[in-house]
């Protein structure tokens, strides 16, 4: 047996494609009337159509169409002038029809891009029930009774597959984001991980590095945060990258990764997996967009992230990180761009820095817009630290207050006392700490220059942090001569 | 009253209620009491009693598979066996809005696969002609309703002959309208791309009257349209300037008998001054195999939903494929296990394209022979069924004989266009049916000239004022079961 070197077996690459399921916001349901709901009491959205009743017709929600419209655009995709619905068929008691209504050889839309990754196609289709098993187990399989709920049953689905040309789990995990961070802004979907109203699959395979083949691809089912992606297609690249490594080959089948044991473990086999005898849905009419309901999608999309991070990047002069965060978190960059317009022209980069890090920290996912806080206070409160009116670290303190009630800075600061110490008091505070510190102030004049931060630290704490930190120091050298 | 409701068509009984000279109740309470005599097996239930509010138009029976609120609606099926839905049928509600109410369900072959009631879960009908022979089907408890005098008019569906075939062999007026023109929500499919709500009448203005209610697009069925137009009654008594072309007069499976009264008719058909010439349909014989991959296909997928989760009995212990087998192989017949086992089949990966692709093909064809028809002339006629109403039994361990029942009628659902069957004589005491097709949207055409030819014809039909229980009981040894309800 030949005995393959590591460096041979690092000569492969990973090629990466995903399949992204999004819960459409819309009001109600893929093919009836019924309203979409999370975590309600099982089973009181539904309707003789969603829960497959005899006789029953599906009618295509139209908003659904408009939102799948306005994915489509957004990612420049073309979109088919007539696409239709096909029946997937399969058995199981989440599926109330015994078949899925979903789009099958010509799909609403193809061939588009989403930054550097090319969407292979974007269709329609509704989501299935939800299941709960009782027992040990959690699969329907060695569980003692399984309920289902049919709430979910028939929730609108965007199905969106890229190309294979995502080549790292990194990649994989930030072109999430990015896909993520659009459909938010586009308020057409809640794309909640942990809710499931984003679901991604990635197929993974690996090819020797500088090849364009494609190699025999396993199925990730639906990890639920873009952590447990990177990780499980790490982990499957790696499982791929030993199987070839010991002379065997990859096998297609779908794989489910325990992001708790990180342990991959097989769902289905190529032989095992369905004949789903798709065939054109006879109780639906073609979707064939109008030139209204194409123009009413195209005004319906914002500027989005990746168009935004650009601007704000060359536009405000932000770093790329910066305006990334700021353009990745929608409300968060709709709040800055407000505080820019309101501050006239005060320094955008230190306004960006407080909005994503002391402003962030204070609201945590939430919307900035929904805290007492004005962006135009916001912007006032960084001029202010910016002309040293108030030092940084008082300036969070009022934030806090800001944040929580509202109102003007300098109304806060004055309030609170927090305004800059005057110089005269300061020089008092100095010469005090100064004198109350003998050691540090031996220590300074042997050149332990670090020293001095004993001394700042008793003028911060005398001062309550009115003073800025960088003053005090220059004071204290000064009367330390050194 | 009740020999002069018995000679009243559903029209002629409305004007009365109109004028004043009926009740609307009496009238219910009368064909309640008609129904629930009911010895033929048409019936698996009959309304208890005279509703609130009687309408005010006769009432009428309905076909098991139109879902009507609490009322057991099972398509003829064990699997539905008790299932009372929670909604109400489009095309039904249309005619209780318009005054009708629900006499009762009628029997069916079981999701209407059938051509001689003979596959119903719930025991045959028999033919109200000849009580040894089927009415026909798979509307045959509607069809053997309106023709026994049990049910003023009724309604069922048409697939692939559903409605028409029964209406010729039972001896009534039988309406197959264009694909879109009546909603489908609320009919428990068969063929969603074939299926249609039609009516089943003692004449053709009855057929009218129901296909101007039940006619209209439907917010919940996609694929309806409505007949631009309307439908208004017939009054045509001429045929002049009218073309009709005749074909599949030389099949050899026509019996002569049926030829020879459907050759009258085309002589009528001339004294009325319309034109008659044979045309032909090339493709028209692949009808029936191009059907038997289609619908079984659509079928196959129709028919997922009965899984015992939610409705219906359930059996089968252990196991979710034990609970999926068990109550599928309890509840479904002989001809819908066959029929689903051909759609899986017939829509498998790499059979697909050879079977479904292929019948479809041949679906288009046949659509283009009809219009190439149409180009021609005003009228596809021919029989509506190449034999007389046949013996029970006769045909149930042929399926092939039986799915050549349907070799006139199946082309027409292909093509989505509408046909009507008029009785137009008898052939060894039998009644036989003349076959009128039109293009798409030509209901009212349709009916004008049904309507002229019937004046013409003047087919006295079943002596239906014959007290049912003292008529002929040849058949009482191979009575059906009792119907369910």
């Amino acid at each position: 047996m030949t005995v393959i070197t590591e460096p041979e077996a690092r000569a492969y690459e990973p090629v990466v494609g995903v399949e992204i399921h999004v819960q459409l916001k819309t009001r109600t349901k893929m093919f009836c009337g019924c309203a979409l709901s999370f975590g309600d009491e099982p089973n009181t959205h539904t309707c003789p159509v969603c829960l497959g009743h005899p006789g029953t017709l599906p009618v295509t929600n139209a908003e659904a169409v408009h939102f799948a419209l306005m994915i489509a655009m957004a990612f420049d995709c073309e979109i088919a002038p007539r696409s239709i619905f096909h029946r997937k068929n399969y058995f199981y008691p989440d599926l109330p029809k015994g078949y899925q209504i979903s789009q099958y050889d010509i799909p609403l839309a193809r061939n588009g891009r989403l930054g550097d990754v090319r969407i292979h196609r974007v269709h329609m289709e509704e989501d299935a029930a939800k299941l709960i098993h009782t027992g040990s187990s959690g699969r329907i399989h060695g569980a003692e009774t399984s309920v289902v709920d049919f709430n979910r049953g028939g929730t609108p689905l965007v199905e969106i597959v890229t190309e294979p040309d995502l080549r790292s789990p990194h990649e994989a995990a930030e072109f999430g984001r990015l896909l993520q961070a659009t459909l938010r802004r586009m308020g057409v979907s809640d794309v909640n991980m942990e809710e499931g109203s984003l679901r991604v699959d990635a197929n993974v395979s690996i090819r020797p590095a500088g090849t364009a083949t494609l190699g025999t691809k396993a199925e990730l089912k639906n990890m639920n945060s873009f952590r447990f992606l990177e990780r499980g297609i790490a982990a499957e690249i790696a499982r791929q990258e030993r199987i070839v490594h010991e002379g065997g080959e990859v096998e297609q089948e779908t794989l489910h990764y325990d992001p708790q044991s990180g342990s991959l473990t097989s769902l289905r086999s190529k032989e095992e997996a369905h004949d789903y005898r798709y065939f054109p849905e006879p109780d639906l009419v073609p979707v064939a967009p109008t030139e209204e309901m194409l123009k009413r999608a195209r005004d319906a999309l914002p500027e989005l992230p990746a168009a935004r991070a650009e601007r704000l990047e060359r536009d405000l002069e932000l770093p790329a990180e910066t305006a990334r965060v700021l353009a990745f978190r929608s409300e968060l960059g709709d709040f800055f761009e407000s505080a820019v317009a309101a501050s006239g022209n005060g320094e955008v980069r230190t306004l960006a820095n407080w909005t994503m890090n002391e402003l962030a920290a204070r609201i945590g996912d939430s919307d900035p817009a929904g805290t007492a806080l004005e962006p135009a206070a916001l912007a006032e409160l960084v001029a202010m630290v910016e002309s040293k009116q108030v030092s940084a670290s008082a300036a969070k303190e009022v934030l806090d207050v800001l944040v929580a009630e509202g109102g003007d800075p300098a109304a806060v600061v004055e309030a609170k006392g927090l305004g800059r110490a005057e110089s005269g008091e300061l020089e008092e505070v100095v010469d005090r700490a100064i004198a109350d510190n003998p050691d540090a102030v031996e220590k300074i004049r042997a050149g332990k220059a670090q020293a001095i931060g004993a001394i700042v630290g008793a003028v911060m704490r005398e001062t309550k942090g009115r003073a800025d930190g960088g003053e005090v120091q220059r004071m204290i050298s000064e009367r330390l001569g050194v | 009253m009740s020999d002069e409701l018995l000679n009243l068509t559903a029209g002629q009984q409305a004007a009365k209620i109109e004028a004043g000279e009926l009740s609307a109740g009496e009238v219910f309470e009368f064909w309640r009491g008609r129904a629930a005599a009911d010895d033929l097996g048409a019936y698996l239930w009959v309304a208890d009693e005279v509703p609130e509010d009687p309408g005010s138009l006769p009432p009428i029976a309905v076909k098991d598979l139109f879902c009507v609120r609490g009322v057991p609606s099972q398509a003829g099926s064990r699997i539905l066996e008790g299932y009372r839905p929670p909604y109400t049928a489009t095309s039904v509600e249309k005619l209780q809005n318009a005054g009708v109410r629900v006499l009762g369900k009628t029997n069916q072959d079981e999701f209407a696969m059938g051509s001689s009631n003979e596959n119903s879960g719930f025991g045959p009908v028999q033919n109200p002609w000849d009580r040894t022979r089927v009415p026909g089907g798979s509307s045959g408890g509607s069809a053997a309703a309106v023709a026994a005098g049990t049910a003023p008019w009724a309604i069922g569906t048409d697939t692939g002959g559903s409605i028409r075939q029964p209406a010729s062999l039972s001896g009534i007026v039988g309406l197959k309208p264009t694909y879109g023109a009546v909603s489908r929500y609320g009919m428990i499919a068969f063929a969603s791309s074939l299926d249609q709500c039609g009516p089943l009448t003692r004449d053709v203005t009855d057929a009218a009257i129901l296909l101007s209610h039940l006619q209209g697009r439907d917010p919940c069925d996609s694929t309806s349209i409505g007949i631009p137009g309307g439908v208004s009654l017939p009054t045509a008594e001429r045929l002049d300037g009218l073309r009709f072309g005749v074909w599949g007069m030389r099949e050899p499976g026509l019996e002569p008998g049926v030829a020879e009264q459907v050759n009258a008719t085309l002589a009528k058909i001339e004294e009325l001054g319309g034109g008659v010439e044979e045309i032909e349909l090339p493709n028209a014989k692949y009808g029936i195999p191009a059907y038997y991959v289609i619908a079984p296909a659509e079928a196959s997928a129709n028919l997922a939903r009965y899984d015992g989760v939610r409705y219906g009995p359930r059996t089968g212990n252990g196991d979710l494929t034990a609970l999926y087998e068990q109550t599928r192989h309890d509840g479904f017949g002989e001809e819908v296990r066959r029929r689903i086992m051909i759609g899986t089949y017939a829509l498998s990966s790499g059979y697909y394209e050879a079977y479904y692709g292929t019948a479809q093909k041949v679906r288009t064809k046949i659509a283009q022979d009809l219009s190439a028809a149409f180009e021609q002339v005003d009228f596809v006629v021919s029989p509506t069924s190449a034999t007389v109403a046949f013996k029970l039994g006769e045909r149930t361990q042929d399926p092939l004989a039986m799915y050549l029942s349907d070799y006139y009628t199946v082309p027409m659902p292909l093509a989505g266009i509408p046909a009507i069957s008029i009785p137009c004589g008898l052939s060894e005491g039998l009644p036989v049916g003349f076959q009128i097709a039109g293009p798409a949207f030509s209901e009212a055409r349709i009916l004008d000239a049904a309507h002229a030819l019937e004046k013409s014809i003047g087919f006295e039909g079943v002596p239906v004022s014959v007290d049912r229980r003292d008529a002929d009981r040849r058949s009482q040894d191979e009575g059906p079961e009792a119907p369910l309800g």
